[in-house]
């Protein structure tokens, strides 16, 4: 795994399926209740896509799975998101 | 499905910025502009059919069609040393952008600004420098760049010039070898270089950090450790890399 990113890594790729801008978004973490930026978020890139981890506690945010045809995302660890905060 | 994204740049010229890296001037029709800060990402394809997606700040700022990007050359990179060396005016690349609004600076901010940029960290702060320079903007600006060398700075002569500006101090931090002359040995950033440069607390000022992961986590954690910026106000993008 390389090193490690942030959430405005994601920006480009989630501009492909979400109309508003995906880095000031604030996603809140199921492990520890906090609430950040996606951009703020700890992002590993991988050759499969990326893993994105919680800036407060690590845990598991979201993955972005990249495969033909789209895009495949696990929100295992987030409890909610706010846009146009 | 997500084609239509993509816009096609053609190279107009390339210029040596340090011994590793070039900045890279294109136009991009259907282009809308940019605000200060914001990255976009570049797509090579091989002629086999195989890509590569990488993301790079832009240096430039505005509603032009005209765009600047500045690439440092990673060693082991699939992308950068094409860039860098290979690329020639003319050359199309294509572009999905601009992207991000967090790690931004709009010249209606009316915060200090605090920059502090490791290598070529320095390229979307330029944007944000370039922004405020050419706009009537008089909040005060501090960039302090972290470079190896004196020879490592991008945008060393317009830096210069940019500096001449009241409302803008620019510092060097020197990590492998100095001018001659300068009053301190050559050293990873530090607290007290990060605390000679500050603001103060009262100023309410924001900051914007950018560079290699490492140097970037590190500054952040001085920046916290100095009790000037309230946390949220640190904002970071980080490079990865070493």
């Amino acid at each position: 795994m390389s090193a490690r990113v942030d959430g405005n890594a994601l920006a480009g790729i989630l501009s492909e399926y979400f109309r508003l801008d995906t880095t000031t978004a604030i996603v809140q973490c199921t492990g520890c209740g906090t609430r950040a930026e996606l951009a703020r978020e700890f992002v590993y890139t991988d050759p499969m896509g990326f893993v994105v981890r919680c800036e407060s506690c690590d845990d598991v945010l979201m993955i972005v799975v990249q495969r033909p045809g789209g895009v495949w995302l696990d929100l295992r660890g987030i409890d909610g998101v706010q846009f146009g905060a | 499905l997500t084609e239509e994204l993509w816009k096609v740049g053609t190279v107009v010229e390339t210029r040596i910025q340090t011994p590793s890296s070039r900045s890279i001037q294109l136009d991009v029709p259907g282009w809308p502009g940019n605000i200060a800060g914001q990255h976009v990402d570049v797509r090579l394809t091989a002629e086999d059919g195989y890509t590569a997606v990488r993301s790079y700040s832009l240096a430039s700022v505005g509603d032009s069609e005209r765009i600047e990007l500045a690439v440092d050359r990673l060693p082991t990179g699939e992308v950068s040393p094409y860039l860098v060396e290979e690329l020639r005016a003319g050359d199309q690349l294509e572009f999905r952008g601009p992207l991000g609004t967090y790690f931004v600076w709009r010249p209606t901010d009316t915060a200090p600004v605090q920059l502090i940029a490791g290598g070529s960290g320095i390229v979307p702060l330029m944007a944000m420098l370039r922004s405020h320079a050419t706009s009537t903007s008089t909040v005060p600006f501090r960039l302090l760049y972290s470079v190896r060398t004196p020879r490592d700075v991008f945008f060393a002569d317009e830096l210069v010039e940019l500096a001449k500006s009241p409302y803008l101090t620019v510092t060097f931090v020197y990590t492998r070898q100095a001018p001659p002359e300068w009053p301190t040995a050559p050293a990873r950033i530090t607290v007290e270089a990060i605390a000679a440069d500050a603001f103060a607390k009262e100023d309410n000022p924001v900051a914007f950090v950018c560079g290699p992961t490492g140097f970037v986590e590190t500054v952040a954690d001085i920046m916290v450790g100095l009790e000037v910026f309230a946390p949220l106000t640190i904002k970071t993008e980080r490079f990865g890399g070493k």
